[in-house]
């Protein structure tokens, strides 16, 4: 099985690695939005952070990975186009878009599953500290 | 010496041919092409005297007679004839019945041997599953402790194809013998490598391949006992009656003629090549291991064969890895590594976690590995391992003192 040339080039050059602290630092934190998902039993966790203003624009993303090379791309490409983008807007980004942007075959759609899933956690993670109610609680689960 | 890439470090998944061998077969694809079974002329006497030299070296590579050797086509093949043929052979009651004998086996055999079973499970055989312990090492008590009266067949495997760990194989063909059960080895990943003697070592049928020691693929061959006791077996294929009527089929004869040459060189090389890999092995598993935190030798500590290493890096996801190391040739346990979404079942049976089988990597070197390679191994893996925790969430909460397996995760 061979990779993507887009593949190979955000493993070896993931965009928008780490963090803006701790698990512990930004629990308390307002303006942070985590996700966390998978399982390392299931072979893949990702984490995404990330920083989102009062007008809910999504000013920085940060993302960590322990996965397969697809997965590392699909949270480092998933950083990548939400960053500058609002809150709703960043709810829009589908899987099948990852797959396509990376060419993923299809053993390896649920990395970008897991991608998408990352972002709608994160972005819960967000309004749920701040106290907003999703405009879309009901399409989260959709994702399976 | 210069490196030449890629670096091959997966000798248990196939070897390559050792060219002596290559030279061996030549003349028997357009010279000697005759059909062994053709008793009526030149063509076919000299094509069955390249299988009947094979057949003296793969006999006394491991201490068996000539007319103990069946050819086959390798060893997923012999695994199916011993274990099939057995049990329909010696069943104690006939087709469409239940309690038609038991067979005893363990969950980290080779998936052709887990298999066939799990078939004559289904035929009216009563299965043991025997689960090792985290040292993967199979012993003459586990055995014992699972033997009933109707007991009629143990198959272990000799060496452990993913971990490298050695089954207390005389152990346990002493134990069958005692109490006359039939006794089964796929020993895939030991003959050519480590010294075997069927008679010592109470073996009755012995499966081994010719491309994990140095022959050619498509070859491989079963040994059965005909003496004390002699086993006989049900055939699978019905045809011409070749290979004492175990096995039908027109031979492959440059292929055997490739893998008895191969035979005669591990009894050549055997000893220095078993020296040489031992002490690269180590250098690996030494060097990997204090180079690097979180990372453990999968396995027994002692009781492993010299050309399987197999370490697991913890928070670091074995395919990750592979595509970091892409010089090397090696596996992982990865459930990436597959279709499926698990990780190795061996790994996984052997209780050390799924996250530590999810970050395993399988290195397994032969004939041609030099130090340098190891060398460069070592500075690879270490190097691609750091990248990757700089990457990890997993690593992160490590660091922080937080135990990664108490959390709760949300599956998918």
């Amino acid at each position: 099985m061979a990779y993507s040339e887009k593949v190979i080039d955000h493993y070896q050059n993931p965009r928008n690695v780490g963090s803006f602290g701790t698990s512990k630092d930004v629990a308390d934190r307002k303006d942070i939005g985590v996700g966390i998902v998978g399982a390392p039993e299931c072979g893949d966790v990702m984490q995404l952070q990330l920083r989102i203003n009062d007008e809910g624009v999504i000013e920085d993303a940060k993302f960590k990975c322990f996965g397969c090379g697809s997965a590392i791309a699909s949270s480092s490409l998933a950083t990548e186009w939400i960053k500058g983008k609002s809150v709703d807007e960043a709810l829009t980004i589908r899987n099948t878009q990852i797959v396509e942007e990376l060419s993923l075959p299809p053993v390896k759609i649920h990395c970008s599953v897991l991608a998408e899933d990352s972002i709608r956690s994160a972005i819960a993670d967000f309004q749920k500290k701040n106290g907003i109610v999703p405009a879309n609680a009901v399409g989260a689960a959709a994702a399976h | 010496m210069a490196l030449k890439f890629p670096i091959y470090m997966d000798n248990a998944a196939t070897t390559r041919t050792d060219p002596r061998a290559v030279e061996a077969m030549l003349p028997y694809f357009t010279e000697k092409f005759g059909n062994s079974a053709s008793r009526n002329h030149v063509f076919g006497w000299d094509a069955e005297d390249g299988i009947e030299i094979a057949r003296e070296h793969a006999a006394s590579l491991i201490g068996a007679s000539s007319k103990e050797i069946i050819w086959t086509s390798g060893s997923t093949e012999s695994n199916n004839l011993a274990i099939k043929g057995t049990a329909r052979m010696y069943a104690k009651s006939p087709e469409g019945t239940k309690n038609r004998g038991h067979i005893i086996t363990c969950v980290i055999e080779h998936k052709a041997v887990l298999d066939p079973c799990k078939r004559l499970e289904r035929e009216g055989f009563d299965v043991t599953w025997i689960t090792p312990p985290p040292d993967g090492v199979v012993t003459r008590q586990m055995i014992a402790e699972a033997i009933r009266p109707d007991t009629i067949l143990v198959s272990i495997m000799w060496v452990n194809n993913e971990i490298g760990t050695i089954n207390e194989i005389p152990e346990i063909g002493k134990l069958c013998h005692e109490k006359g059960v039939i006794f089964h080895t796929d020993a895939t990943q030991w003959v050519g490598k480590m010294p075997t003697d069927v008679e010592r070592d109470c073996i009755d049928l012995m499966s081994w391949s010719s491309h994990k020691m140095y022959g050619p693929k498509g070859v491989g061959a079963l040994f059965v006992r005909r003496r004390s006791p002699r086993v006989r077996l049900e055939a699978i294929l019905d045809g011409g009656g070749h290979e004492r009527g175990m096995r039908s089929g027109t031979l492959n004869v440059p292929g055997i003629v490739g893998f008895g040459k191969a035979c005669e060189l591990c009894c050549e090389s055997m000893d220095a090549d078993r020296e040489r890999l031992f002490g690269l092995k180590q250098k690996l598993e030494r060097e990997l291991t204090s180079r690097l935190e979180v990372a453990q030798v999968n396995g027994h500590a002692d009781r492993r064969v010299p050309h399987i290493a197999n370490i697991s890096f913890g928070y670091v996801e074995g395919e990750s890895l592979l595509m970091g190391i892409k010089e090397i040739a090696c596996s992982s346990g990865s459930a990436c590594t597959s279709a499926s979404l698990e990780p190795s079942y061996v790994l996984k049976n052997l209780g050390i976690g799924d996250e530590l089988a999810h970050s395993s990597l399988r290195l397994s070197i032969g004939r041609w590995t030099t130090e340098a390679e190891i060398d460069y191994a070592i500075q690879a893996i270490e190097k691609s391992v750091n990248h990757l925790r700089t990457l990890s969430p997993l690593w992160d909460l490590f660091k922080e003192g937080i135990d990664v397996s108490k959390i709760e995760w949300q599956s998918h």
